[in-house]
């Protein structure tokens, strides 16, 4: 069976330095790249009315946009010789990652630093320190 | 979008020039409402003589509608409320759904509209006017009202409109006239909606705006002595807040305060729970004195019967069941089907009311602050209860005013503006003239004496219900369609817990 590597990928310039480290590996490993694009999102978050009304549109954009993002990416992935494969998820990005890469029994996760200070990380919870406490698996973080 | 905001600070310029400064500008607001507010008010509070005191029919009408829904449904507001609790901790939610309008999102929404200056200020009233036994009759109204929200969200959902661009939009005015349309009744419908409409409007201007800005005056101006009398100048500030918001689309004020306010009740409670655990002894004392204020035949501030009319009134006025207000904001949730939002939605009134508005009750009549008589009502009355055990506290209930009464303002901004848009259709330039006109009226709110705002906010809510509840007694055999349809789907699993 061959390896999946789910990768963490917005567009973001450290999302891409992610996928590049992770696609280099797939090529030598012969692995499948799974591109998970989380939209930040709480079921338990305070809005406007207004917002509330716009918000089914909003997430059809939000798709979309994303969806514009990671579709040229697995192309060229393919076009290279790497199986890839992508889908956008709406929650927690910590959560999702760890859950998807569960569920397609992933060799690894690989996310971007974000080059926060450790302060900000501590704080606001990012994704790094979240996947190093809760991931299922072995989880690079490409610098 | 600068512009615009130029547009509404000119506009809101021009009110106070416009008022003649001989008795000061807040006197001259005062006097050229008063005339037109008055035979508004003395139309819908019609009010019979019951017993010796004056009965207001229409409270009478959102409370016999209450008791209605309750029995016709058997009670759902305590057979359901386990369920209620499973929906909005979101026991149901599809993943596939992740990125959709939650129901805790609805009614978190929902509930920055209606806890306002209601549970803080329309308490004070009520304890002020109709004494301890006011507590009773409110917690009652709340529990019965728990089931005229269930009835109008679940339609608010059941005949929304969802546009192309993925908007959506629901409420009374819609159920009225699409669902009535399905019976045949499309011409009784569409009268019915347009006047919802038209008092919604006023709702939103009266309650949802000029009862806001006036309390939250109120509570400031006693305690920052410079803006004693200068009501204007904190209602011009407080509109161009709001102007900021709804005109200007600058969210961002709007979503910080929408994750302060929640905060603010939290404390609020916190605060209500420590004064009542202080004075722990006066317990007993305090629930005798609202059970013989409830039943009092001929207690003070004319006996049950006034306890009862100020009880039932603030309850309603606080958490708008029945009135169909909620059922616009509710309306866009994502949901499988109608009957979970209408679930959801029976929480409001529980928590509004039967939690929040009780609490303040408790506190003013636990610390002995309420004298018949003295003239301190409303949010001073509320304020003074609280200052009795935190002194200072009168600061932070400042705070809080003003949030509620900014999160409460940007919610009915909204339904007043959906009634709007309804009567007059969509337009970019007739949305801006509605939000031009409620701009205004937060500056003539907190110009006001609490007399003439209240009386007109509270005319104007409660005339919604008149509309609203006559649409609910002829679509209910729908809803009770849909309760059947939702259980079946239970029960057959196709509806089913996720987690």
């Amino acid at each position: 069976m061959t390896d999946i590597y789910v990768v963490g990928f917005d567009g973001t310039a450290h999302a891409s330095r992610a996928l590049d480290y992770a696609s280099a590996r797939a090529k030598k490993s012969g692995a499948k790249l799974h591109l998970v694009y989380v939209l930040e999102w709480s079921p338990f978050s305070f809005h406007t009315p207004e917002e509330l009304a716009e918000r089914h549109g909003r997430r059809e954009e939000e798709l979309a946009r994303a969806q514009s993002v990671l579709q040229p990416v697995v192309d060229a992935l393919t076009a290279e010789g790497v199986t890839t494969t992508s889908e956008v998820r709406h929650g927690h990005a910590g959560e999702l990652m760890c859950e998807i890469a569960k569920d397609k029994k992933a060799a690894q996760i690989v996310i971007g630093r974000t080059g926060e200070s450790a302060l900000t990380q501590r704080l606001l919870g990012g994704l790094a320190l979240t996947l190093a406490q809760a991931s299922p698996v072995p989880v690079t973080i490409v610098p | 979008m600068f512009k615009r905001i130029m547009w509404a600070a000119f506009g809101l310029l021009l009110i106070p020039s416009v008022a003649h400064a001989e008795d000061g500008i807040d006197q001259a607001i005062s006097d050229a409402i008063g005339p037109i507010v008055n035979p508004i008010v003395n139309t819908v509070f019609y009010s019979v003589p019951v017993f010796g005191t004056n009965f207001p029919l229409i409270v009478g009408w959102l409370v016999i509608a209450a008791i209605v829904f309750t029995l016709y449904f058997g009670f759902i507001q305590f057979r359901g409320f386990k369920h209620s609790i499973e929906l909005v901790r979101g026991d149901y939610l599809d993943p596939n759904d992740a990125g959709e309008v939650t129901p805790f999102q609805a009614l978190a929404t929902a509930l920055s509209g209606t806890v306002g200056l209601g549970n803080i200020a329309g308490v004070g009233v009520a304890v002020y006017l109709g004494g301890p036994g006011a507590t009773f009759w409110m917690i009652l109204a709340g529990l019965l009202g728990m089931a005229s929200k269930f009835t109008e969200c679940i339609l608010g959902v059941r005949y929304r409109n969802e546009y192309e661009n993925g908007t959506v939009s629901g409420g009374p005015m819609y159920y009225l006239s699409k669902g009535l349309s399905e019976d045949g009744k499309a011409a009784l419908g569409k009268f019915l909606a347009i006047f919802f409409s038209i008092c919604c409007i006023g709702g939103a201007l009266g309650g949802g705006n000029m009862f806001q800005a006036n309390q939250s005056f109120a509570q400031i101006s006693s305690l920052v002595p410079f803006f004693d009398g200068k009501g204007w100048l904190f209602g011009l500030i407080m509109a161009i807040i709001v102007g900021v918001v709804i005109i200007g689309g600058i969210k961002s004020i709007a979503r910080v305060t929408e994750k302060v306010v929640p905060f603010m009740a939290v404390i609020y409670v916190g605060a209500a729970l420590i004064i009542i655990a202080i004075n722990f002894a006066a317990i007993p004392d305090a629930i005798s004195a609202i059970f013989a204020g409830a039943f009092a035949p001929t207690a003070v501030a004319g006996g049950a019967i006034g306890a009862l009319i100020q009880g039932f009134k603030r309850a309603a006025f606080s958490n708008e069941a029945g009135i169909g207000s909620a059922s616009i904001a509710h309306s866009a949730v994502q949901t499988k089907h109608p009957v979970t939002e209408g679930y959801v939605a029976l929480l409001e009134p529980f928590i509004d009311t039967v939690v929040i508005c009780t609490m303040t009750s408790l506190v003013i009549t636990i610390t002995g602050s309420w004298e018949p008589d003295s003239g301190v009502t409303g949010i001073a009355l509320t304020s003074k209860a609280f200052e009795a055990n935190f002194s200072g506290f009168g600061y932070v209930l400042a705070v809080a005013a003003v949030l509620f009464a900014f999160s409460t303002m940007i919610s009915w901004s909204y339904y007043g503006l959906k009634a709007w848009t309804y009567l007059f259709g969509e337009g970019q330039g007739k949305e801006v003239v509605f939000k031009l006109i409620f701009c205004i009226f937060v500056v003539i709110g907190s110009s006001m004496s609490l007399g003439p705002v209240i009386d007109f906010s509270d005319a104007m809510i409660f005339a919604m219900a008149i509309a609203n509840i006559i649409g609910l007694y002829m679509l209910m055999p729908k809803v009770k369609a849909l309760l059947k349809d939702y259980h079946a789907k239970l029960a057959s699993g196709e509806i089913k817990k996720i987690k």
